[in-house]
C-alpha cells in the first residue's frame, strides 16, 4: 500500500516589525496547527521571525509562465510611473 | 540553608538534564522530519536549562564543580530528577504524555518560581516558562491527535497515560528541603499548583475524549534519589566518556 | 550537509524535445536567468534535478545516524548542544532539499519510498562508522568541509528553488565545519588518549572525504550536461584539489598526519599533489557493500515503519475536524 500524503504548506515570515512577510520554504503538516508549530520549530531556529503566515500549498493561484508576456511586458514602456521620468530642478532638493 | 539551596536547584538540573537526554534519543528517528525537528527544539531548550541550573549549583556549592562535573560525575543515586523524566521512550505516545505532564506541570511551576526571593533562579524561571509554555503547546496538540486519531494511536496513548500516571504524583510533593525554602519565600509550593495542573490535564484530555485514570497510588523516591531501573541506563552512556577519560577537557 | 556527485545524469528518453524551445531554455541558461518551477525544461533537466535533490536530501536524512550515534555520549552539555543543533540542522536541510525537488512534481512520499528501498542512492561517506568522539569533530572539519566545496557552487545553480535552498543551507551551516575543527583542536591540546582518537578519526575520515567529491573527471561520463544546464559548475577533481588545498594546512595547524604518503606541494603548480583514493571501496559502498549500508538503511526504514501510525493519527484527526467542522455548518445552514 502506497503511503497517504501529508499535506504540503508554504511559510511566510515576517522577520521583524515593519517588514512584510516573505517566503521561506514548505513544510509538510496534517492540518493548519500541526502546519504552524512545523514551520515554528523548522524555519525559526534561528531567531528568523516574528510572524508566521502557513497557506495550503494547494491554495495558491499562480500565474502561468508561458503567458508572461502578456502579463508582465506592458508595463515595460510605461515609464512615466517612475519618479526618475521627471526632471526637477537641483535647487528644489529631494521629492 | 545554603545546603537546601543547592539540594532544590540540583533536583531542577536533573530534572532538564534527563528529560533533555531521552529526549536526544529521538534526533533522527522520529516518524516524521518536522517531529524529529521539533522534539529537538525541546530537547535543546532542556539542555540549555540544565545547564543554566548547574552552573548556579554549582556557585552555591562553592568547591569549584562545573556544570559538566555536576552532570557527567555523580552516581544513580545522587540523581534527584523526577521518576516521570527517565521514563523510556516506549514510543511516541509515551513520550508526548510524559512531555505533557511534566510540560503542564512546569510551565505553572515556572511561572510561581518566577516571583522566587532568588534572584538567580527567578530568571531562570522567567525563560523557562517561555520555553514551557510552548513545549505544553505542542504536546497538548500531539496528546489531542493521538486520543482522536485512530483506533491504534487511542489504544496506545491509553497504555502511556495509565503506566505514566503513577509518576505524576511526585511532581508536587513538599518534602523539608522544599518547604523550608518556600517558607523563604524562595522554593515554589508545588503543591499548591496541582489543581491547576488537573485542570489544564482534564481541558486537554476532554478534547480528545480521554480519561483521566483513576488510580491514586503513586510513585516517589526520585528527589531521594530512590530511582527506577532505567535512570542507570540513561546515565551510563551519558557519562561514558567523562568517566572512562577523568579530568579532561572535550 | 552533504551532497555527492553521484551519478546524476539520466538516460535520454526515446522523445526528442522542441528544438525551439530548446534552444530558448539553454540561451535563457546562458544568461544566468533561473528556471522556475513552472518553466518549461527539458525532461532529462528535470529527471537530473530530480535525482540530484533527492540523493542531496537522503544525503542529509541519512547523515543524521553517525553523528547522531553520539548524541546521548557527548562528553559535555556544551558540546551535546552544539552536536544535537548541528544533527537537527542536517534533518532541516535535507527537508528544505525535500521540498526543492517536490516543485518539480515528485512527492516527499516517492523519495523516502526510493530511499527505503535502495533505489535512490546517498552520499557513499554515511556508511562509514563514527568511532570514537573525535570522529564528530572530524565529520564536522573534513565532511562538512567537503560537502561546501560542492555546495557554494550549487547556490549558483539555475533551477531556482534548489538555488534558494542552497543559499539558505549554507548559511545555516557556516558553522559545522567550526564546531569539528574547534573540538578537534580542543583535543589536540588535551591528553595522549585525546590526540589519538584525533589521529584515529582522521586516519579513517581523509580518503572517505575526498571520495565525496565523486569519480575522477577521466571516469565520470556524466558530468557534461550539468555542466550546460549549470547545475554543476565545477568538475569532480576541480572541486576535490580545492579541497586538498584547502584542508591541509589546517591539518598542519591541528598537528595531526594526513594518511597520504604522496602528499607534497608542488611549487610549480601552487597545488598539493596527492595519491589515488582507493576507487574500489568506493564503488562498493555505493553498491551497499559498505561497514554500515544495511544498518542505515535500516534504521531509516524502522524509524519511518514506528512512526507510521503517528502520522495516520494525524491525517486521521484533520479528516475528523474537518468533517465536524463541515456538519457545524450544514446544521447551522
Amino acid at each position: 500500500m502506497s503511503e497517504q500524503h501529508t499535506p504540503l504548506w508554504e511559510v511566510f515570515i515576517r522577520s521583524r516589525n515593519g517588514m512584510s512577510h516573505r517566503h521561506a520554504g514548505s513544510i509538510h503538516a496534517a492540518d493548519a496547527e500541526m502546519a504552524l508549530q512545523a514551520a515554528r520549530d523548522v524555519y525559526t531556529r534561528r531567531g528568523e521571525g516574528l510572524s508566521i503566515w502557513v497557506v495550503p500549498s494547494a491554495a495558491i493561484i499562480a500565474s502561468d509562465p508561458s503567458e508572461k508576456d502578456m502579463m508582465f511586458e506592458p508595463t515595460g514602456d510605461k515609464i512615466y510611473r517612475h519618479p526618475t521620468f521627471y526632471e526637477i530642478p537641483e535647487e528644489v532638493g529631494n521629492m | 540553608m545554603a545546603n537546601d539551596l543547592f539540594t532544590y536547584t540540583m533536583r531542577l538540573a536533573d530534572d532538564a538534564a534527563i528529560l533533555s537526554q531521552r529526549l536526544a534519543g529521538w534526533c533522527g528517528h522520529a516518524s516524521h522530519l518536522e517531529e524529529d525537528i521539533a522534539l529537538t527544539n525541546i530537547a535543546l531548550d532542556q539542555i540549555g536549562c540544565a545547564r543554566l541550573l548547574y552552573a548556579y549549583a554549582g556557585e552555591i556549592e562553592g568547591k569549584g564543580r562545573d556544570e559538566d562535573a555536576l552532570c557527567f560525575n555523580r552516581n544513580e543515586r545522587e540523581f534527584t530528577n523526577l521518576l516521570l523524566l527517565e521514563q523510556p521512550n516506549d514510543d511516541f505516545a509515551y513520550a508526548i504524555v510524559r512531555q505533557f505532564f511534566y510540560s503542564a506541570y512546569v510551565l505553572l511551576f515556572w511561572q510561581a518560581l518566577k516571583s522566587s526571593k532568588d534572584e538567580r533562579l527567578a530568571g531562570i524561571a522567567a525563560k523557562a516558562e517561555k520555553e514551557a509554555a510552548y513545549h505544553l503547546r505542542h504536546s497538548a496538540e500531539w496528546v489531542v491527535r493521538l486520543g482522536d486519531g485512530t483506533e491504534e494511536s487511542r489504544s496506545r496513548i491509553e497504555e502511556a497515560i495509565e503506566f505514566l500516571w503513577m509518576y505524576t504524583g511526585e511532581m508536587f510533593e513538599m518534602d523539608e528541603v522544599a518547604t523550608a525554602l518556600a517558607e523563604q519565600g524562595i522554593a515554589v509550593d508545588a503543591a499548591a499548583i496541582k489543581p491547576a495542573w488537573n485542570k489544564s490535564i482534564n481541558e486537554v484530555f476532554a478534547r480528545a475524549d480521554l480519561s483521566v485514570p483513576t488510580g491514586t497510588w503513586m510513585q516517589t523516591g526520585g528527589r531521594n534519589g530512590e530511582h527506577s531501573e532505567h535512570l542507570g541506563h540513561v546515565l551510563a552512556p551519558m557519562q561514558y566518556l567523562q568517566r572512562a577519560y577523568p579530568g579532561l577537557v572535550w | 550537509m552533504y551532497t555527492q556527485s553521484l551519478n546524476t545524469a539520466v538516460q535520454r528518453d526515446g522523445a526528442e524535445e522542441d528544438p525551439q524551445k530548446l534552444a530558448a531554455f539553454q540561451a535563457k541558461i546562458d544568461r544566468e536567468e533561473k528556471i522556475e518551477p513552472n518553466d518549461w525544461m527539458p525532461a532529462a533537466y528535470r529527471k537530473t534535478l530530480i535525482r540530484q535533490i533527492s540523493q542531496h536530501a537522503h544525503s542529509e536524512i541519512v547523515g543524521m545516524l553517525p553523528e547522531g550515534n553520539w548524541i546521548t555520549r557527548a562528553p559535555s552539555l556544551k558540546r551535546k548542544a552544539a552536536l544535537l543543533a548541528k544533527v537537527q540542522d542536517e534533518g532541516g536541510h535535507g527537508l528544505y532539499l525535500y521540498s526543492a525537488a517536490e516543485t518539480l512534481g515528485i512527492s516527499r512520499e516517492e523519495m523516502v519510498e526510493q530511499l527505503h528501498t535502495g533505489k535512490a542512492k546517498y552520499s557513499s561517506i554515511f556508511n562509514y562508522p563514527t568511532l570514537n568522539w573525535a570522529d564528530v569533530g572530524a565529520v564536522g572539519w573534513l565532511v562538512d568541509g567537503a560537502a561546501i566545496m560542492n555546495q557554494i557552487p550549487l547556490c549558483r545553480c539555475s533551477y531556482g528553488p534548489y538555488a534558494r535552498a542552497m543559499i539558505r543551507i549554507c548559511k545555516e551551516e557556516s558553522f559545522h565545519q567550526r564546531q569539528g575543527y574547534e573540538l578537534l583542536l580542543t583535543m589536540m591540546k588535551g591528553s595522549e588518549d585525546q590526540r589519538q582518537m584525533v589521529q584515529d578519526a582522521v586516519n579513517r575520515l581523509w580518503w572517505p572525504a575526498l571520495m565525496m567529491f565523486g569519480p575522477s573527471d577521466k571516469d565520470s561520463v556524466n558530468t557534461a550536461d550539468s555542466m550546460r544546464w549549470k547545475i554543476k559548475r565545477f568538475t569532480n577533481d576541480e572541486l576535490r584539489q580545492k579541497f586538498v588545498d584547502a584542508t591541509v594546512p589546517q591539518a598542519e595547524v591541528l598537528g595531526i598526519t594526513l594518511p597520504d604518503p604522496d602528499l607534497r606541494f608542488d611549487e610549480e603548480s601552487g597545488h598539493y599533489v596527492y595519491g589515488e583514493p582507493n576507487w574500489e571501496e568506493f564503488y562498493n559502498s555505493i553498491k551497499g557493500n559498505g561497514i554500515c549500508n544495511k544498518q542505515r538503511l535500516k534504521d531509516r526504514v524502522k524509524a519511518h515503519t514506528d512512526g507510521a501510525w503517528v502520522r495516520e493519527a494525524a491525517l486521521a484527526y484533520a479528516r475528523k475536524e474537518r468533517e465536524r467542522r463541515e456538519a457545524g455548518k450544514q446544521a447551522a445552514e
